[in-house]
């Protein structure tokens, strides 16, 4: 009777109580902000002339800061009180929206290819947009290649960037030293890209988690730094230059072209538009993309694929099973290496210059966002993460220094809302139902 | 009941011995499994039974002992395996004290992955899946068939396409020996296949288990607490304690034997306790859930 009325008095007693949790939790964030924000926004460096520095303060916008994540952090701790789980209620909208997605899944993805295909031709497209849309398509790539490894096979790659290198690097080397065409290179960078896997997978079979992770990241680094330091072949930090462009099957994209040699837009009898080769360049990482996205939808339904998952869920039961966890991890290694590799020999082309600069540890930090935030394992996620992290940036070039704000509060929103990424459904590979139907 | 003077000798277990460090697991066990039997070995907690099961699947290499596989007319050495090779070319399949299903695959997903070497033999390192040639497609059909036959068995057609972390406890119990008979062993290892089972669960986990033995003809060493599955459907019963055999026999001799029961027990309430016979109930899940411990 005692412990009844005693628990009844706590209800009664209870909800004013409920919020102070909620306000000292904002407060304390809003503290953080404030420590985070004293030293990068509230002191501002100018020039007093004379090439000297001074100070100049801003506190006000320190408060600003602080004011902001109190709020924000209030209103989600409150909406997440008024509608119990988060979860269900919070997000009820994106994950509706997820799970359309999903039935949806064909449609969507027909959609997608075609605006991806008529994208040059649209009337408000520009050269611009078009060289956006192919940084995106080799994001897009390097994601759906990294998938493969931590989606799939649920190994943490923080060193992915390397095999980007190595791909990118190949090619240099090939056209420098040998003469190589793109068209000739591109196998090369996947075979050399993947015995790169292969090789830094052997040391790392045992290790797992943030092991796997360090491991990697300091792969990543080993390879940059010997681009940076073996200069006599490399470059050095100076790099290589003058990698040849791709052409469209031995045409060149050229105003003009040595004797005897024909060009595209002669070939075609076109005007000469420097817009062709950014136009054929979009098209060529399409292409690659597009297979990249077939083959790995099409080897996650086969023995290899299936392991790979199985191995992310429990490796003991894989070795109970018979399956080699050796050749299951080095295989993924290898594969998620290789479209790396491809990818980088497409960078190379592109750009036309590479150096070490070009594969830093930001890049594969991006590429994980992009596999993290699209949802493990999903390849449309990877997709829409790799057009909200690359081109979210770049459209928020208007507002100058605050485009990074966007980028960062855009990452905790996908966070907060999806915490397993944008699409965290998966899609089995195989069902008893259709099985039936066949 | 097939005797074990008719049967053909499956596993023989040879003074098997498991040191770590100066922790003496197993010492010096020998014991033989039947092709047609289902054989037990029980024991108190810590008595060293999953360290067997671990030397068996190559999860540990054991100091000392000889495991001699009996299969298809040639003797294989299992502690000289590599352990994955265990299950593909011995025939041993095992389950886990804690469920180790491929949680976040379905049903059908996880009983395909435990046919994976069959498959990646018809895949041609997966070049043949790639292009989808029709070799490859019959495996894939055959694959899923024999998934749906054991699914059948165990009662979760209906649910195959669900994640395998969705199904309650004891479907995913019964999925696990599934999983494991897809490999096709000569084999099955389960360790405590009825922790966690309620009286019904485990009456039809017996059934189950007495209906492989007849049509399979595979062997079946089995670890288990509960008495009423042990007494119920072994052939023969092995008693560990200590990582010493301190028995071996038929059930019956088992229950009899005074060691067994100075094992459970304990020594000095054995003269008190004997009269009651403890362990002949057989049945009953109270006494299984004392005894075991």
């Amino acid at each position: 009777m005692t412990a009844a009325s005693g628990i009844a008095s706590g209800q009664a007693a209870r909800p004013p109580a409920l919020w102070a949790p909620i306000l000292k939790d904002a407060v304390l964030a809003a503290l953080v902000a404030v420590l985070l924000a004293l030293p990068l926004v509230g002191l501002q460096t100018y020039d007093i002339g004379g090439g000297a520095l001074g100070i100049r303060t801003h506190f006000d916008w320190v408060a600003l800061a602080g004011a902001t994540v109190f709020a924000g952090r209030l209103a989600l701790r409150v909406v997440d009180r008024l509608y119990r789980s988060r979860e269900q209620r919070g997000s009820a909208v994106l994950a509706r929206l997820a799970v359309w997605g999903s039935r949806q899944m064909l449609p969507i993805t027909l959609v997608g290819i075609g605006f991806a295909v008529a994208l040059p031709f649209l009337p408000f497209s520009s050269r611009y947009l078009i060289d956006l849309g192919t940084t995106v398509l080799i994001y897009v790539m390097l994601g759906w290649g990294l998938n493969v490894v931590v989606g799939l096979a649920g190994l943490l790659d923080l060193g992915y960037v390397a095999f980007y290198a190595v791909g990118a690097y190949t090619f240099g080397l090939l056209a420098q030293d040998l003469g190589f065409t793109f068209w000739e290179a591109l196998p090369f960078s996947g075979l050399v890209a993947a015995s790169f896997g292969v090789v830094l997978g052997f040391p790392v079979l045992r290790l797992r988690g943030d092991y796997l992770a360090i491991v990697t990241l300091g792969f990543g680094e080993i390879i940059r730094i010997v681009l940076l330091n073996w200069a006599p072949v490399t470059g050095g930090p100076n790099g290589i230059g003058e990698i040849p462009r791709p052409s469209f099957f031995g045409l060149p994209f050229a105003r003009s072209a040595p004797e005897g040699v024909t060009t595209f837009h002669q070939f075609f009898g076109l005007e000469f538009s420097p817009d062709h080769r950014v136009i054929f360049l979009y098209f060529v990482i399409l292409a690659m993309a597009l297979v990249t996205n077939l083959f790995t939808l099409r080897i996650r339904r086969l023995p290899v694929g299936r392991a790979w998952e199985a191995l992310r869920e429990d490796e003991v039961a894989c070795r109970a099973l018979g399956i080699n966890p050796t050749t299951v991890k080095l295989s993924a290694f290898a594969i998620g290496a290789m479209f790396g590799g491809f990818a980088g020999c497409f960078f190379a082309t592109r750009q036309g210059f590479i150096s070490p600069e070009s594969f830093t540890f930001i890049e594969s930090a991006t590429i994980l966002a992009i596999v993290v935030l699209g949802g493990m394992g999903s390849q449309m996620g990877v997709v829409l993460a790799a057009i909200l992290l690359v081109s979210l940036p770049e459209f928020g070039r208007a507002l100058a220094e605050f485009r990074m704000l966007i980028f960062g509060a855009a990452m905790v929103g996908v966070m907060v809302w999806r915490p397993r990424g944008l699409i965290s459904h998966r899609e089995p590979t195989l069902r008893l139902g259709t099985v039936r139907v066949r | 009941m097939t005797g074990s003077e008719t049967a053909a000798p499956l596993l023989a277990v040879e003074h098997l011995t498991m040191r770590f460090g100066g922790l003496v697991a197993v010492d010096d066990v020998s014991f033989t499994a039947y092709r047609g039997e289902i054989t037990a070995i029980i024991g108190p907690n810590g008595a060293g039974k999953t360290t067997v099961f671990n030397c068996l699947t190559g999860f540990y290499r054991p100091t000392a002992g000889r495991l001699a596989m009996h299969q298809g007319g040639e003797i294989l050495r299992l502690e000289r395996i590599e352990g994955f090779r265990i299950a593909r070319r011995a025939g041993v399949a095992r389950t886990f004290q804690n469920i180790r299903l491929f949680a976040g695959m379905t049903v059908l997903e996880n009983l395909i992955v435990a046919q994976h070497n069959r498959l990646m033999k018809a895949s041609v390192f997966s070049l043949a899946g790639l292009l989808g040639l029709p070799r490859y497609r019959a495996a894939e059909r055959a694959a899923v068939e024999r998934a749906r036959y054991w699914l059948d068995r165990i009662g979760l057609t209906d649910r195959a396409d669900w994640l395998a972390a969705a199904l309650p406890y004891g479907a995913q119990r019964r999925l696990e020996i599934a999983r494991a008979l897809c490999t096709g062993p000569a084999l099955l290892c389960l360790d405590e296949p009825a922790a966690g089972l309620n009286p019904r669960e485990s009456a039809e986990l017996n059934e189950l288990l007495l209906g492989v033995r007849a049509e399979e003809g595979i062997g079946i060493l089995l670890i288990e607490h509960d008495m009423s599955v042990v007494m119920g459907i072994s052939d023969h019963v092995v008693v560990l304690d200590y990582g010493r055999k301190i028995a071996d026999g038929t059930p019956a001799e088992v229950r009899a034997d005074s060691e067994v029961i100075k094992a459970y027990l304990g020594e000095d309430d054995v003269e008190e306790l004997a009269p009651l016979r403890p362990l002949a109930g057989g049945e009953g899940g109270a006494h299984a859930t004392g005894v075991g411990g």
